[in-house]
């Protein structure tokens, strides 16, 4: 039965991304000013929804598996493409104010300056489809470790890591609501 | 560290809608990730699908035959498929939140845009337009975006997805510093 194909697949993906979209604007990450005051360390929204959405949707998935309910699709970690491409996204996204999924729930929500950002996304997948020859042939093989997990690398188990994610969370949550009421 | 006092409230007052918690926001991406990796078998992302879109904005310009012989679009054709329509969900499911809210607004220049940057719609527009090109080759060239990469792999402990993490947060953190930090005002 799972997992489903075809056109209930299609119709699926549009439900799916209807459910994502208004989290995204539920969860005011879809508003420039938040984003970035995050990386002005000014609000800590992005990253409460983001490690919140890592660790529940972490050990869900970890326990999908388990069961045999689901598969992991990790990818391959080319790790000087990513690190290229990590920091080049940083300064785009603090450029642009939203990251491409928030962009899209952005123009949605009727903010005109992500439409034009968005145009610059379009700009830049052509940019990329056209350097893509040249990447795979000098950037993409280097430093490639596969499709490992940072279980498979170091050896940690999967439960201890989500463990120390928890702790890690909880610490910075808890000070940064603590801050966030003290001034008032 | 200083606390401006006005600015907490400008953001008190922007904080005055119908809004979830950041938590309760965050976990249900996590639930949605549960649902999307055991039904449809297919994480969640955006740029993959977001560059197919593109090579239909490319046809015009550079021509079909151009665009057909690409490499990169050979490998991810314009075409309407789970990825393409999971992009289409995002955009309704993030409008319909906003018209019942009643939060849907036309928004030129964003506050802390405005308040560093001044009104300027057309340098707001610039700096939106050149952030954007960079944040979609980088993206692309990461493998993924904060949701594919950071939330996806993120949440299957991918060494990809963590890296991509600390390596953007720590990119963002300086741009925001050079572009934001009061002593370049």
């Amino acid at each position: 039965m799972f997992p489903v194909t075809g056109t209930t697949a299609l119709l699926l993906a549009i439900v799916f991304g209807f459910a994502f979209g208004w989290l995204l604007h539920r969860g005011r990450v879809t508003n420039y000013d938040v984003i970035i005051n995050q990386f002005r360390l000014r609000d800590f929204t992005v990253l409460k929804v983001m490690l919140t959405a890592i660790i529940v949707g972490g050990l869900g998935v970890m326990a999908l598996v388990d069961l045999g309910a689901a598969t992991y699709h990790v990818r391959d970690a080319n790790m000087l493409a990513v690190v290229l491409g990590a920091t080049i996204f940083g300064i785009g996204m603090v450029l642009y104010g939203y990251c491409p999924g928030t962009a899209i729930a952005a123009v949605a929500t009727g903010n005109v300056h992500a439409l034009v950002g968005a145009c610059g996304m379009v700009f830049g997948a052509i940019l990329y489809a056209f350097s893509f020859d040249w990447l795979l042939a000098a950037i993409l093989p280097v430093w490639g470790l596969g499709k490992v997990t940072l279980t498979t690398l170091t050896g940690i188990p999967a439960l201890l890591i989500f463990g120390g994610l928890i702790a890690g969370a909880i610490l910075l949550f808890w000070s940064v609501e603590r801050r966030a009421v003290a001034p008032q | 560290m200083t606390v401006d006092i006005n600015h907490g409230k400008n953001l008190k007052a922007v904080a005055h809608r119908v809004d979830w918690s950041p938590y309760l926001a965050g976990a249900g991406i996590g639930v949605l990730s549960w649902v999307v990796f055991a039904v449809v078998a297919n994480p969640i992302g955006v740029t993959t699908a977001f560059s197919q879109l593109a090579a239909g904005a490319a046809v015009p310009i550079f021509g079909g035959e151009f665009v057909a012989q690409n490499t990169y679009w050979q490998r991810h054709p314009l075409r309407l498929d789970y990825g393409t329509l999971f992009l289409l969900g995002i955009f309704l499911g993030a409008l319909a939140s906003a018209v019942v809210s009643r939060t849907w607004r036309v928004e030129h220049v964003p506050s802390v845009w405005l308040e560093r940057f001044g009104p300027s719609i057309s340098k707001r527009y610039a700096a939106a337009f050149l952030g954007g090109v960079l944040a979609m080759y980088g993206a692309r060239l990461a493998g993924g975006c904060t949701s594919g990469n950071g939330i996806s792999q993120g949440l299957q402990l991918a060494v990809v997805g963590w890296t991509f993490l600390v390596v953007m947060f720590s990119s963002g953190l300086a741009t925001a510093w050079l572009l934001f930090r009061t002593s370049a005002r």
